[in-house]
């Protein structure tokens, strides 16, 4: 088809916009997956939340003006032990495998944003307004988190709070717009032959390939990336499939302490002299006061294993790691809490967001929950946290402290 | 002659809005509580630079493609370049601060993992695309000619 020299050139002209893949049906089929995998983030992303237990201590609370936000923050539990590596891998890789969705899904109906009149009604217009909510805050979330998880901290503000309450307002344009466009969405699928709408171009191009074939080619996209990624959230051998995501690859090392490292002990500031066995003692405080134990007592005490992964915020994990260690229940016990109570966890890093963490008793309680001396049957190396490190059930990474230096058991 | 009244609209889509406007208030005067400005200019910018200008971009490279291909007679070839630049592409837009190096000192010194190998990475994959795609149509393409040959030409 030749171009037609009338052809208008505004973009408000439905003319302008020639690509004949556009239409209802297109742009339903996206919008469903898209219906699907955002709540699925969301929901992800408040258990996400949830599992940092910031209702507990305002060291835990990096979003204490949340008010009713936090409405359904409960005690994040210990079992199953994978819990937070199966929902944080979920929302991390699911989110990066619907980034061609979204991309497809707001070409699809890119023409609607240069719709004349700007508003038919009141509904309408602020509709439209709701829009800007839609696509901006959902961009924001998407560049936010794929922007987190590389470690490029340019976004204006930490991350914890701009994700959490960008994510609601996101997720309130979005509950408007999937009640009002999904009754649409499904009817534009269950119909056999396409209505024509506003999405449909009036003097479409000839095609360079089907709507069909369009949408493979979107789902291959995101089999791509989704190939390309969830190796750092499994694993062993297919991690070296993950061959772009930042836990993807090798891992750091090879041995007993060669796991993937969320921060060396160079780069959280740990001073050599500090963690020596002369130099390094770990103070326990609890009802019946302060205890002083070096590596060597520690060691003293009764050991016990678990096999448990480390679950990063960023989406990657490890396999079950063999660490071996004192028991925070017992190490409860030796200073006066026969029932185990919350304890506060301080190490000896310099700086991060969570060099100060705060366990619940269910957390402390489970026989699982160790300060670990050990890891695959190997002394800690300094990376893994080297003397003593936090390590309990289901909990994510920032919360198994390492390098600890001080616990303190008690009502926070 | 009265005013021409500005019609309210359907009112359930009303108060739907409504809710909708006042749960997204709620959460954003926590999300603007820092850095207001900045912010505001990410949500409102991040919709502008897609519909504005990625988007623009793409597709009027995608139709350089379509064009440039038609223009020397390789029509057929069009998806055998444009499917493997637009993965190639999406990778690089997705993973782009550790391809581009951007973070390199803090990601080595915080995971104690090479961060100069994404580039390399991303080339070879690249290649993988458009080496497949260039197999895949000098596989396909002769078998297709050679059909649409034994078919009469189609009237234009």
């Amino acid at each position: 088809m030749r171009d037609d020299p009338r052809a208008p050139l505004l973009p408000t002209s439905p003319g302008f916009w020639r690509s004949p893949l556009r239409g209802p049906r297109f742009t339903a089929v996206l919008g469903l997956v898209l219906l699907v995998g955002v709540t699925v983030l969301f929901g992800t992303g408040l258990l996400s939340y949830a599992a940092c237990n910031p209702g507990l201590s305002p060291v835990n609370d990096k979003t204490p003006d949340k008010g009713v936000l936090g409405f359904y923050l409960f005690a994040w539990p210990t079992d199953p032990h994978w819990l937070y590596r199966l929902t944080q891998g979920v929302h991390v890789t699911l989110g990066i495998t619907l980034i061609p969705v979204l991309l497809a899904k707001l070409w699809s109906v890119v023409p609607r944003l240069f719709t004349l009149p700007p508003a038919r009604s009141l509904a309408h217009a602020l509709e439209r307004l709701s829009l800007l909510l839609l696509v901006g805050g959902g961009l924001f979330q998407f560049v936010t988190g794929v922007l987190n998880v590389q470690l490029d901290y340019v976004f204006p503000g930490s991350f914890y709070p701009l994700h959490f309450y960008g994510a609601w307002v996101f997720f309130a344009a979005f509950v408007a717009h999937a009640a009002l466009k999904t009754p649409t969405a499904l009817r534009n699928l269950r119909r056999l032959r396409e209505e024509p709408g506003d999405l449909v171009s009036p003097r479409p191009a000839e095609p360079t390939v089907s709507r069909r074939g369009a949408l493979w080619f979107v789902g291959g996209a995101s089999l791509l990336l989704f190939a390309t990624t969830v190796g750092q959230s499994l694993g062993g051998a297919l991690r070296r499939t993950a061959l772009l995501a930042p836990h993807g690859g090798a891992d750091p090392g090879s041995g007993p302490n060669g796991f993937q490292i969320n921060k060396t002990a160079t780069h959280a500031g740990i001073d050599r002299a500090e963690t020596g066995a002369d130099a390094w003692r770990l103070v326990v405080t609890g009802r019946t006061g302060t205890v002083r134990l070096s590596r060597a007592q520690l060691a003293g005490l009764p050991q016990y294993s678990a096999a448990l992964p480390i679950a990063c915020v960023e989406g990657w994990s490890t396999p079950d790691q063999w660490w071996r260690g004192v028991r925070l229940r017992d190490l409860a016990a030796l200073v006066g809490h026969d029932d185990p109570p919350d304890l506060f966890v301080e190490s000896l890093q310099r700086h991060g967001a969570f060099r100060k963490a705060a366990l619940r008793a269910n957390q402390v309680a489970d026989p699982r929950s160790l300060l670990a001396l050990y890891v695959n049957g190997e002394e800690l190396s300094p990376d893994h946290g080297h003397p003593a490190r936090i390590i309990v059930p289901a909990a994510p990474g920032v919360l198994n402290t390492k390098w600890v230096a001080r616990l303190t058991f008690g009502d926070l | 002659m009265r005013p021409p009244r500005i019609p309210l609209g359907s009112p359930f889509r009303l108060l739907l809005l409504a809710c909708s406007f006042a749960l997204a208030a709620y959460a954003g005067v926590r999300l603007l509580a820092g850095d207001w400005f900045g912010v505001a200019l990410w949500i409102v910018g991040a919709a502008l630079l897609h519909d504005l200008v990625l988007l623009p971009l793409y597709a009027a490279a995608d139709r350089a493609v379509v064009r440039g291909l038609d223009a020397v007679g390789r029509r057929d070839l069009t998806l055998y370049v444009r499917v493997p630049a637009a993965l190639s592409g999406l990778l690089l837009l997705v993973w782009f601060p550790l391809i581009a190096g951007l973070v390199e000192q803090r990601y080595r010194s915080a995971t104690g993992l090479p961060a100069d190998v994404f580039l390399g990475r991303w080339l070879l994959i690249t290649a993988v695309l458009f080496g497949g795609s260039a197999l895949l149509a000098a596989l396909r393409l002769p078998r297709l000619r050679r059909a649409a040959n034994r078919r009469p030409p189609a009237v234009h």
